[in-house]
């Protein structure tokens, strides 16, 4: 008797994929020995909606809304990637007044994506306030996408070639103001939480990963980041213009889910840096680019990847001449950065599972496609 | 944007002049003589992609170490890439981590050329942090011919060739757990390969999971 007693026995737990700190339908089978996680199976596939298929039966420009879909919390910046590759197949650049806009609208997008992750992130850990909070600020940011496309999450912003619309009246005075509103508001976050002792011992030293482990396993964006290495694409190759811009690339050095929430933190302050800059300087002229009213790339291909609010964000576009891609093929950074949550929670309790998984910043329209 | 988007619509979108061959306007001499049977017309060369050679120290680089494995060494819009022979596509990715800094894999992926007897393009992208540079290995592969997997080199393209297995059908030789990992358990068919088409499904799945005739 006392030898069963003592013996350990393992439980299989499902969580998901209807389970609110999955942040979507994640499914996640725990192999558990009492709150210890053994292993992990992500099961996926829930929201697959065959994007990739429909880009081959679609013309370019029909596709581009479809990307929207994928991580739809950051709209923009999956358009903008996919406009960038159609654009580098064509071998045509969008007009400086477009870069201009792209970048504000995109930097917005990954201050909206973060603020989005921030509240849900600290709701998960049983922190209610910063999610009203963010909200609150977040609605700013998407008020001024409406206001500039009508729409809200799926914006269809952008053109391949240049921009869908015209700034509309009052546009950059819209974004000066959230940049000034914005930077106070972080410092206020950061008081709730940076240095509460219930935010600190859930997050400290949960879920690490180093910088090689990263390299490993394809994690990149903040996670990377996180781990002390220096490596964002908008410095390392730089696209839309964001060699003009003076910013940082913020970096922590454990890796773990504590620096990564500074990172992002650091990283909102570093958009509206970014925002501020690009706003007093919108250069006058057209916004679109030289592009055919039929786009039908010559035979090749390329692979374009973009700085997304969640890492690599790219895209590999074949073309066989026609005006339909011939393969589009998404390398999304949640699907690659979630390979890792096995080994970031071995080892770990159950309820760090929840704070990884929040760490991750997972949307699984992007994971699933 | 209405202007580019009505396909079927009293305006279908003619390509701008100059663009695309016209249908030559045939002289009228020829129309009175009994037309001689046509040669049956040279069949066009496939367009191909105006890549060109590739020409760094990398390359020849790679071009020395593996010989008759790599194909060419080629660059197209300044992206660089690596043509190679099946076998020869993992012992490159291999040498390109351990000897050239390409330590991060950024994705594997698939691209169906159906009616080419090497059915696959098999698709790696690398990166190199120290370098800061992006090089694809491209192989071609027949359907059923089983590559290996580059879980050894790469622990990331686990999940990735998982999903190539997943709607392509290529199996990677030891993969350790290549189950098929968007599509359901059970799914019939390859949804990415060109002969699956859009509105095509596996019907039998769709009646017995879901509970309903069809899934369109």
């Amino acid at each position: 008797m006392p030898d069963t007693f003592l013996d350990s026995t393992e439980l299989v737990l499902n969580m998901g994929p209807q389970h609110p700190s999955t942040h979507g339908v994640l499914r996640v089978i725990l192999k558990l020995d009492g709150e210890k996680v053994l292993g992990t199976d992500c099961v996926i596939g829930y929201l697959h909606r065959g994007v990739e298929k429909i880009a081959e039966n679609r013309t370019y420009v029909q596709f581009n809304p479809y990307v929207d879909r994928m991580d739809y919390v950051a709209a923009i910046s999956n358009g903008l990637g996919y406009c960038l590759a159609v654009e580098k197949l064509l071998n045509v650049e969008a007009p400086p007044r477009a870069k201009a806009v792209r970048v504000i609208l995109t930097e917005l997008n990954r201050i909206a994506s973060h603020l989005l992750w921030l509240g849900t992130h600290a709701l998960d850990i049983g922190a209610i306030t910063p999610v009203f909070y963010c909200f609150r600020e977040r609605e700013e940011a998407l008020k001024i996408f409406e206001q500039y496309c009508g729409a809200r999450l799926t914006t269809h912003a952008f053109r391949i070639g240049g921009l869908q619309y015209e700034t509309y009246e009052g546009f950059e005075r819209d974004v000066r103001e959230f940049c000034t509103m914005f930077l106070p508001k972080v410092d206020e976050y950061e008081e709730l939480l940076t240095n509460n002792r219930i935010w600190v011992g859930r997050l400290k030293g949960i879920g690490i990963l180093t910088g090689d482990e990263c390299k490993e396993y394809g994690v990149t964006g903040p996670l990377l980041r996180a781990a002390g290495v220096k490596w964002d694409l908008r410095k390392a190759q730089p696209y839309s213009g964001y060699e003009q811009y003076d910013f940082e690339i913020p970096t922590r050095e454990n890796g773990d889910t504590y620096d990564r929430y500074i990172v992002r933190m650091q990283e909102m302050r570093q958009s509206v840096r970014i925002m501020e800059q690009a706003v007093e300087g919108i250069p006058e002229g057209p916004i679109m680019g030289k592009v055919g009213k039929v786009i039908k790339p010559p035979v090749g291909e390329a692979y374009v990847s973009i700085e997304a609010p969640k890492g690599e964000l790219g895209y590999y576009v074949v073309s066989d001449g026609s005006t339909q891609p011939y393969r589009v093929r998404v390398r999304p950074p949640s699907y690659v950065n979630l390979q890792a949550l096995d080994k970031m929670v071995r080892g770990a309790l159950i309820a760090d599972v929840v704070a990884v998984i929040g760490t991750l910043d997972i949307v699984l329209g992007e994971v699933d496609r | 944007m209405a202007d580019e988007q009505n396909p079927g619509g009293s305006e279908a979108p003619s390509p701008p002049g100059g663009e695309g061959p016209k249908p030559p306007a045939k002289p009228a001499a020829d129309a009175a003589k009994p037309a001689p049977p046509k040669p049956p017309a040279p069949p066009k060369p496939p367009a191909t992609m105006a890549a060109t050679p590739w020409d760094s120290d990398l390359a020849r680089a790679v071009k020395e170490q593996f010989g008759d494995g790599v194909l060419a060494t080629s660059t197209y819009l300044g992206q660089d890439f690596v043509v190679t022979k099946p076998e020869s596509a993992i012992p490159v990715l291999e040498y390109l981590k351990l000897e050239a800094d390409f330590d991060y894999l950024v994705d594997i992926t698939a691209v169906d050329w159906p009616k080419r007897a090497e059915r696959f393009d098999l698709v790696y992208i690398v990166y190199s942090f120290p370098r800061n540079q992006r090089v694809r290995i491209k192989t071609q592969i027949q359907d059923g011919f089983e590559p290996r997997t580059a879980i050894s080199v790469h622990l990331t393209a686990n999940w990735l060739e998982r999903e190539v297995f997943d709607m392509f059908g290529i199996r990677f030789a030891g993969h350790p757990d290549l189950r098929r990992i968007l599509m359901p358990e059970d799914w019939q068919g390859y949804p990415l390969r060109k002969d699956y088409g859009i509105l095509q499904q596996d019907v039998r799945w769709v009646q017995e999971n879901l509970g309903i005739e069809s899934g369109q």
